[in-house]
């Protein structure tokens, strides 16, 4: 394959983000022999930082450096990346809150095509590039054809390529002058920190969560009193919190909180990436879930297909009576 | 403010376990129930919501079949002032430039301040809003989970971004915003809104009243092609507990004890 490769590395405070080290993992699912490149977009010392520790991973750095990108806005760096990529390029950039914001856009403006939420890569076939997806909260997958023949931009999903010991001495090349104006329609403000709840869900070793499957506000009782059973906390899914039926401090998930628990108890969660990508540490999972097929008994540890609305009291029932 | 709403119809994964067929090139549609993408109805709850404030009307557009009539109405009986129904065969199998091609088109017939989709939709890729605000050359936010207006040409909104954080900017009019879940609570439409809005005409524009070339749209226009649905080779997965729920019940409070879940 002779078309170009590039990564788009995101960071925070001068360290590049865990994606920096998986995207070269799937670039060289497309093509093993690919010479990838890093594009590293901010200003100052933290940008330089950044692209030192990039060069030790991908064989080629630009860096882009400019008061204006000091916050990544993806209107900005949309301006940028058609500036500097070759025609045909294939982009590669983390599937997080910013590459959804920035790769349809992109790939508009770039003639290019786009697949979203890439978790497999299964190779080239003339111009058809061959990834893997899955839809319906990951009930089921799909593979796609993609003719990658004037470029392609792939939002990769964290975690899916996992990071190897990539290791390259590259060079860093100043793009800079590339970048064009770096004006947008769509100004930085501020970022506005997550509220404060009255229980801090990161700080409790047994979780009782509950999803979608709660079916009612209500029911949220059963819940809570298992937790106070065993001496837990409860926390929720995203449709939880939507419905306004516990805070926003109480969800897990990568829009919510990231938690490291000992044990996880998941009470009618399908288990959608979202949800996983905030539970960390390697818990040990429960799931009780009426649907056999939630994609959650893929990673739970137990699993007991029952209707939660009836199991869980039951099963504090005999908690309580032990005691 | 003359806001438009993408709204699409897709099988409501509340309702429905998806199964794959047995050929693997769809997955069984049989007895699927269909509502609005959900995160399509906080759109056009904001919508309304702007438009009590400000004044205007919000126009819902779906590109779709006949059946995609159902979800306009419904959406005209939350508030949606009129509906329009984008269809015509040669926009089947349209990926999603495809389809954004096929809005911008429609788009590009009237004037809009305000443009809102759905953030994602459970059988799509979070793609067609990032694509309709390009090829307009407007400025676009996904993830929009507040929407502040002001007067004048600027709009003030929050963006949900990790960890629960909410990234606020400013954005210039005319502009495309996807709206993420829980920026509102959508309204609940009872079976007397749906009747009061049965008789409204709808207007079907196909690929001829939009101007749209033959094969720049649908399957052959097509860059990205799904080519099947598979169920994942299964890990090791959960260790099911079987038996009454009274042996469950005690085999999970052996276990959860063992690792330190009964305090």
């Amino acid at each position: 394959m002779t078309q170009p490769i590039f990564a788009y590395i995101a960071h925070k405070n001068g360290v590049a983000d865990d994606s920096a080290l998986e995207l070269i993992v799937a670039a060289k699912k497309i093509d093993p022999s690919a010479s990838v490149t890093a594009i590293v977009c901010g200003n100052g010392a933290e940008l330089d930082s950044v692209c030192t520790a990039m060069a030790a991973v991908y064989p080629e750095v630009w860096k882009v450096s400019n008061p204006a990108l000091a916050y990544p806005n993806a209107e900005v760096i949309r301006g940028v990346l058609v500036n500097l990529l070759p025609a045909g390029a294939v982009m590669l950039v983390p599937h997080d809150t910013f590459g959804m914001d920035l790769s349809p856009g992109l790939s508009i403006k770039l003639n290019a095509a786009f697949v979203s939420d890439v978790v497999g890569i299964e190779g080239v076939d003339g111009s058809a590039l061959k990834a893997v997806r899955q839809e319906f909260g990951g009930q089921v997958s799909t593979h796609i054809h993609c003719d990658m023949a004037s470029g392609v931009v792939l939002n990769i999903r964290s975690g899916a390529f996992l990071a190897d010991d990539s290791k390259a001495s590259g060079a860093v090349a100043d793009k800079s002058g590339q970048a064009g104006d770096c004006k947008a329609k769509r100004r930085f403000i501020e970022v506005v920190a997550a509220e404060v709840g009255d229980v801090d869900i990161t700080k409790s070793d047994v979780l009782v969560s509950v999803g979608r499957g709660i079916e009612e506000q209500d029911n949220i009782a059963i819940a809570q009193e298992l937790a106070d059973t065993i001496g837990a906390v409860v926390s929720c899914s995203r449709p939880i919190v939507d419905a306004k039926w516990l805070e926003k401090a109480r969800q897990v998930g990568t829009s919510g909180k990231t938690v490291k628990p000992k044990v996880y108890i998941a009470l009618g969660i399908s288990g959608s990436f979202q949800h996983l990508g905030g539970l960390k540490g390697n818990p040990f999972i429960v799931a009780i879930n009426k649907n056999p097929k939630a994609p959650i008994f893929q990673v739970a540890d137990i699993g007991v297909v029952l209707d939660l609305l009836e199991f869980v009291p039951e099963l504090t029932e005999k908690i309580k009576e032990m005691k | 403010m003359e806001i438009l709403v993408c709204v699409k119809r897709v099988p409501d994964t509340a309702e429905n376990e998806i199964v794959v067929n047995g050929k693997g090139t769809d997955i069984e549609r049989g007895d699927l129930v269909y509502s609005v993408n959900e995160w399509d109805n906080y759109a056009v709850e904001e919508a309304i919501q702007i438009r009590d404030r400000v004044g205007g009307t919000v126009t819902v557009v779906t590109v779709g079949d006949g059946d995609s009539e159902e979800i306009l109405r419904r959406e005209m009986a939350m508030g949606a002032d009129k509906g329009i129904l984008l269809s015509d065969d040669a926009f089947n199998g349209s990926d999603g430039r495809g389809i954004a091609a096929i809005l911008k088109s429609e788009i590009e017939k009237g004037k809009y301040d305000l443009i809102l989709t759905g953030a994602q939709a459970d059988d799509g890729a979070a793609q067609v809003g990032g694509m309709l605000a390009a090829m307009l050359d407007m400025p676009y936010a996904s993830l929009v989970n507040k929407i502040e207006t002001e007067s004048g040409n600027t709009i003030k909104i929050g963006r949900e971004i990790e960890g629960g954080n909410q990234e606020m900017s400013e954005i210039d009019l005319p502009c495309v915003l996807s709206i993420q879940t829980g920026i509102n609570e959508p309204r609940y439409v009872g079976i007397r809104g749906i009747r009061k809005v049965a008789s409204v005409e709808i207007p079907v524009h196909g690929a001829g009243d939009l101007g749209i070339a033959a094969g720049s749209v649908g399957a052959a226009g097509a860059k990205v092609k799904r080519v099947d649905y598979f169920i994942p080779p299964a890990g090791e997965g959960a260790e099911i507990l079987e038996g009454s729920s009274d042996e469950i019940a005690e085999k999970l409070i052996e276990l959860l004890k063992s690792k330190g879940g009964i305090k």
